[in-house]
């Protein structure tokens, strides 16, 4: 029998995590070098699912990382390179002191660098799992492509952000491939359907940034460290997917990048010159299962997916000087329409507000000075509010100076019994086809007729019932007084009780339901009991949604009586 | 002794005027300033200074080392001009100390010097200004009183000196460069200097410098600089993709989650219900940051130019880095589940009936709590005990109260006897009610009055007495004077035996009495915790006695423990037994009911949590499988518990119906349940001092 005794944490979960503080000892890195390690290569510490076994029995707050992972980053180049990086930095500050400027000059030409591809290829074995995870990225390096030389990160990197953020942008443009667009007080998200998978970027809007304090910029560089070299090779497969040189020639005189908005206008040069038949009418396999009803939808679907890309087109746009150009144009743009701005503003312009061709005049002024009969003025939300529609909305509520309707969010799908704005319920009877006018009145109907429908049944049978009795008591009075005292025990006739089958039935199901959850396990019960409580908080935040809108609604209209009033 | 500009001579000058020192301030100089940091001093062209005691303003005027310089060979000319030595030796005084004196000063030798007998006066001055031809070479010297005038060369001199120029005339500042060591061969060397011999032979420490390159070369210390590469190049990264080629980490990785997509009150121009109102707005502020459900306020703009830039916009994107590289990771399976399906299907309550469904009947009368009720084995009659101290009859199917009996004390526990034969029942004392066919009392009288005393009395726990001809006409039959008083008393099957439960501490808690032989014992030696009720098995010699948290099984015949119960409850308040003898339900104080099944186990098959309070009351049906507990709630449920034959099959328990009617007194609200002994029909007694039928 005998055999060593097994000793505690020596086999199971303890052996498969190490602590921040043991991993970095491992790699012998400080805890700066450890940290960019773990961001390029998207190293992240695992909670474990017994912390407690894992830690060796005690409960203190610790980060664990994998082993595995820690042991795989023992074997990286890049370690290597910021040994190098350390001992370059120590020689020419030595170098510095001493005064020989020679070394300097030499030491700096061989400042050691390293390189990211492998990381990249590391990461993201398959081009879709690099275009899955591209959001963070985009959303960084359209930040950094805004910073201004302010020495919160090297130029290089800002110049380069904006290179790759203007070819992303192109590439969009050239695919057509954007598909929402929600203009928040954060700033500007944009979605984009690439190869099947939604990127979501946010862009903030054109202000110079105000850089807080705390915040560590070297982590962001990190980051965006990362982040461009995947962005350049994503980019470059992109472009390439769709018969696009890479670098796109309008983006690389480096004056360009300054200036986004150009670049944008251009239009990129083909490897191959693009086949004037592309919309060839491709053959449907219906996928096993699917019957013929799906395949229809998926059908319409797709014909609405061809729509919304040819949305502009034929559409000339010009934006004036105070609206925000850059996303506008790249929107305008993204969905084949043309557009162009006042000369003197920005390069690029293709073509003079005076142009009698131009359709639409972006303007968000309250009134212009002069006007042009032949064109349509509408304010900015209105080319956005249309991207989320996937129609052209009717320009009459966004003309300049007129209260603008809600501008709402395209990433909120309401499943049933979330609250949704009646904004979003017309703009869904817009897409179905029917007019504006038809459907507030017979929303308000439906709405009043529920209520009254309600409030009439309820109402009129108390009422009813109210008055019969209230006349018969009043009768029996009579009767007694007329026959003053005469009969003191009466025998009324009993009520028939009118029985409400489907109440009754009704109850029956909540009674037998309840009766069914009191013989639930306890588990099971918590379970049950904590979806309950979220659904019902959803519905009370919907219901509180929906009374705040009512309120606001009966003082607009309550404000509305009052001024025709006054009138 | 200002000239005229008239003057022939002057003019010969040029534009030169002549003016008398201490005037030329009237002139602005013009100050350049040279390469080399000093400065010169120019009057405007057509000036020239002109001063009897030529060092002093001169010297003023140049101030530079470049001047001094040219004012020294001045001062030698000027020297050697002077023929005759009579050089004043005051030094540097003003004259006008010698106003008074007949001298000026003492010559080298110590000598006078006297001043001419007769100065010159204004008129003087004139006279030769206008007559001598020389007047305007003619320098004043106030040291010696002497009339100088200046030669040709002195005056050409002091012309240079004015416009700058060198004092020699012959200087030539402008002499070509001579550039001794030019790029262009000469054929003579410039100097003569024969050269070293270290010129001709190689440098040791330039070959020592180049040996030790070589070695380094060789040695492949030292390489050839790398062509410096642009720093990024793009390429396809992804060409020779392996979707397989998925790396072992990757099974443990945890992709980030995306970050939440924006709703409408993110919006710059959000509908009117998303903005907070005033009050929301500072419960907003008030809030910590991390308990916040939104993350900022949600505003309207009413066009797009007036939206401003957020504030927090850099701060959220770098915590968003933060969380992708220091927040932990853990796969959580969300469960996903429709919570209907969590619902246990159970049999349709419609399916199970009969069971009692509606309130149909109220007994009031009593004016206390109902603690006890029993039904007799007929079903036609209701017995009930209350706090009232009184006993009540009624009947069951009008709800008339057929007899009240007073009794002594409170009655906490009533039992029917189960012998149809035998009317009796049982409380403290066992009480005949005169309810039933007049056979069966007065068959039961007889019984009780056929009791023979036995010859040898026994010594008895408790006493048993005959009651006095009153209380024998009320109904009492018997009495069991009990040292403490009975919490609960229950008749075997057999209608016999009786088993009461003191509230004692002793070991004296349980006590078996036999009504045929009045006779009474104790069959516990030792006190096992606190007894909460007892009870016969419907079939076998089986006692069940409940203490505070399991449930005893005593075989009466071999007289030893057969099985513990554990009830896993706190404290049990009531037991009853299935007709069938296998299976037993315990009702606790905290509001648990758990069912044991005999032939599994000793822990509950079930616990049944339906309760909100404390369960006071269990009763079992005899025929139909139901059972029902009541509760401090004021609610009763009937379950319909089958037990089937087979015993492989568990028994199957769905609740069926909840009973309310009674209304909570003292925060009680059910006190006991009882089942009808033939139909589907549950009688509850209440704090509110009523009994309920509900059928």
């Amino acid at each position: 029998m005998g055999g060593q005794q097994q000793k505690k944490y020596e086999r199971g979960s303890a052996t498969n995590y190490i602590t921040r503080n043991k991993a970095r000892k491992k790699l012998s890195l400080s805890l700066a070098d450890f940290r960019r390690l773990c961001i390029l290569k998207g190293i992240y510490p695992h909670e474990p699912k017994h912390k407690k076994k894992v830690n060796k029995g005690s409960t203190a707050p610790r980060t664990f990382y994998l082993l595995k992972d820690i042991r795989f980053l023992l074997h990286e180049p890049i370690v290597g390179k910021f040994r190098e990086y350390k001992i370059f930095v120590r020689k020419l500050r030595k170098a510095y002191g001493k005064g020989e400027w020679a070394g300097v000059q030499r030491l700096r030409e061989n400042k050691p660098s390293y390189k990211l591809d492998h990381v990249v290829k590391e990461r993201y074995p398959t081009f879709i799992d690099a275009i899955r995870d591209m959001d963070d990225a985009l959303s960084m390096c359209f930040l950094f492509s805004t910073f201004a030389r302010t020495g919160k990160c090297h130029v290089q990197t800002i110049q380069l952000c904006r290179r790759l953020c203007v070819e992303w942008m192109n590439y969009v443009i050239a695919s057509r491939s954007l598909r929402k667009v929600f203009l928040s007080i954060k700033g500007i998200y944009y979605q984009a359907d690439v190869l099947g998978q939604l990127v979501t970027w946010l862009v903030p809007y054109q202000f110079a940034h105000n850089h807080p304090t705390d915040v560590d910029y070297r982590v962001m560089a990190t980051f965006t460290e990362f982040y461009t070299t995947l962005l350049g090779f994503i980019n470059f497969r992109l472009y390439h997917s769709i018969n696009l040189a890479y670098p796109p020639k309008c983006v690389v005189s480096p004056h360009f990048y300054s200036q986004k908005l150009s670049a944008l206008s251009a239009t990129l040069s083909r490897v191959i010159s693009a086949p004037e038949d592309e919309d060839a009418e491709l053959d449907h396999f219906p996928a096993e299962g699917e019957d013929a009803e799906a395949l229809q939808v998926r059908e319409k679907q797709q014909k609405g997916l061809d729509a919304q890309k040819r949305l502009f087109e034929g559409l000339k746009f010009f934006l004036s000087r105070e609206v925000p150009r850059e996303p506008l144009a790249f929107v305008i743009r993204c969905f084949g329409g043309q557009v162009s701005w006042d000369q003197s503003l920005c390069m690029g312009s293709t073509y003079n507000a005076t142009d009698e061709t131009i359709t639409h005049q972006v303007v968000d002024r309250p009134n212009v000075d002069k006007k042009y009969i032949n064109r349509y003025y509408v304010q900015p939300q209105w080319v956005f509010d249309c991207v989320n529609g996937k129609m052209l909305l009717p320009v009459e509520d966004y003309f300049p100076g007129v209260t603008l309707p809600p501008h709402l969010s395209p990433f909120m799908e309401e499943k049933d019994g979330d609250y949704v704005p009646p904004e979003k319920l017309k703009l869904m009877a817009l897409q179905r086809g029917e007019k504006p006018g038809e459907i507030k009145f017979e929303e308000e109907e439906e709405g009043d007729e529920a209520n009254a429908d309600e409030d009439y049944d309820d109402d009129e049978e108390e009422m009813d019932n109210k008055e019969v009795r209230d006349e018969k008591s009043l009768k029996m009075i009579e009767k007694q007084r007329s026959q003053e005292r005469a009969v003191s025990v009466m025998v009324t006739p009993g009520k028939v009780k009118a029985e409400n089958k489907m109440r009754l039935e009704y109850e029956e199901k909540a009674e037998e339901k309840h009766l069914a959850i009191m013989m639930m396990k306890k588990k099971e019960k918590y379970l049950y009991d904590k979806i309950m409580f979220g659904k019902r908080r959803t519905v009370r935040e919907a219901n509180k949604l929906a009374a705040k809108r009512k309120a606001h609604d009966e003082t607009l209209k309550a404000n509305k009586k009052k001024k025709g009033k006054k009138d | 002794m200002i000239v005229e500009a008239s003057s022939p001579t002057i003019r010969q000058h040029g534009s030169s005027r002549v003016m008398v020192p201490g005037m030329e301030h009237l002139l602005r100089p013009a100050r350049h300033f040279l390469s080399d940091g000093s400065f010169s001093v120019q009057y405007p062209v057509g000036y020239t200074v002109f001063s009897p005691r030529l060092t002093l303003p001169l010297s003023r005027v140049m101030n530079s080392q470049a001047c001094a310089f040219r004012l020294s060979t001045f001062h030698l000319y000027f020297l050697k001009s002077l023929s005759e030595d009579i050089r004043n030796t005051v030094g540097n005084v003003p004259m006008e100390w010698y106003q008074d004196y007949p001298h000026i000063g003492y010559d080298l030798e110590g000598k006078k010097i006297f001043k001419p007998i007769r100065n010159k006066d204004e008129l003087d001055e004139f006279l030769d200004k206008m007559e001598n031809p020389d007047y305007w070479r003619t320098v004043h010297d106030k040291m010696t009183s002497t009339d100088i005038r200046l030669t040709d060369e002195q005056i050409s001199l002091v012309h240079r000196l004015q416009s700058g120029q060198f004092g020699d005339v012959n200087f030539n500042e402008y002499e070509p460069y001579i550039d001794f060591f030019s790029g262009e061969t000469m054929i003579h060397p410039v100097t003569n200097r024969p050269q070293d011999k270290r010129s001709f032979i190689p440098s040791l420490i330039e070959k020592e410098k180049v040996s030790k390159m070589v070695h380094a070369i060789k040695m492949g210390w030292i390489k050839p600089r790398k062509p410096k590469e642009s720093d990024l190049q793009f390429y396809d990264l992804w060409a020779k993709e392996d979707p397989n080629a998925i790396l072992g980490r990757h099974k443990m990785h945890v992709p980030a989650p995306k970050m939440k997509l924006p709703g409408h009150e993110e919006s710059y121009n959000p509908p009117p219900e998303y903005l907070l109102t005033e009050e929301e707005r500072l419960a907003w502020e008030q809030q910590d940051p991390e308990d916040r459900k939104l993350s900022f306020l949600p505003q309207k703009f009413s066009c797009l130019r007036s939206v401003p830039a957020y504030s927090r916009f850099i701060h959220e994107r770098f915590e968003r880095c933060l969380d992708l590289y220091l927040c932990p990771r853990q796969r959580k399976m969300r469960v996903n589940v429709d919570p209907e399906d969590l619902i246990p299907k159970l049999p349709k309550p419609r399916d199970l009936q009969p069971f009692p469904t509606i309130q149909s009947l109220i007994y009031r009368g009593h004016s206390s709590l109902v603690r006890c009720i029993s039904l007799s084995p007929s079903g036609q009659w209701l017995a009930s005990g209350s706090d009232d101290c009184t006993v009540r009859l009624w009947e069951v199917s009008t709800g008339r109260c057929m007899k009240t009996v007073e009794v002594g004390g409170a009655v906490r526990s009533i039992v029917w006897n189960p012998n149809p034969a035998i009317c009796l029942v049982a409380v403290l004392v066992l009480l005949n009610p005169y309810l039933a066919d007049k056979l069966v009392y007065n068959a039961t009288d007889q019984l009780i009055a056929s009791y023979v005393e036995p010859e040898e009395e026994r010594p008895q726990p408790v006493q048993w007495q005959v009651p006095e001809i009153e209380d024998s006409d009320k109904g009492f039959r018997l009495i069991i004077t009990h040292p403490k008083s009975v919490k609960q008393v229950t008749w075997h099957s057999k209608g016999d035996y009786l088993a009461s439960v003191l509230s004692d501490n002793s070991n004296m808690q349980v006590l078996i009495h036999q009504v045929s032989k009045r006779r009474s014992q104790n069959p516990f030696r030792k006190n096992k915790g606190l007894v909460q009720c007892v009870s016969f098995h419907p079939i076998r010699p089986y006692f069940f006695v409940a203490s505070q948290r399991c449930v005893r099984v005593y075989n009466l015949i071999k007289q030893e423990l057969m099985k513990k119960l554990m009830a896993n409850c706190k404290w049990i308040s009531s037991m009853a037994i299935h007709p069938g003898g296998d299976n037993v339900i315990c009702g606790s104080y905290d509001s648990r009911l758990s069912w044991f099944d005999l032939d599994l186990s000793t822990k509950p098959y079930k616990v049944l949590r339906h309760h909100k309070k404390a369960l006071r009351g269990v009763a079992f049906h005899k025929n139909y499988p139901l059972f029902a507990s009541g509760s401090d709630d004021g609610s009763v449920i009937v379950c319909h518990g089958m037990v089937y034959n087979d015993l492989l099959q568990n028994p199957l328990i769905v609740p069926v119906k909840v009973l309310k009617g009674h209304t909570l007194t003292h925060n009680l609200g059910v006190l006991d349940v009882a089942f009808h002994p033939t139909q589907p029909w549950v009688f509850s007694s209440g704090a509110d001092a009523t009994i309920r039928l509900f059928t």
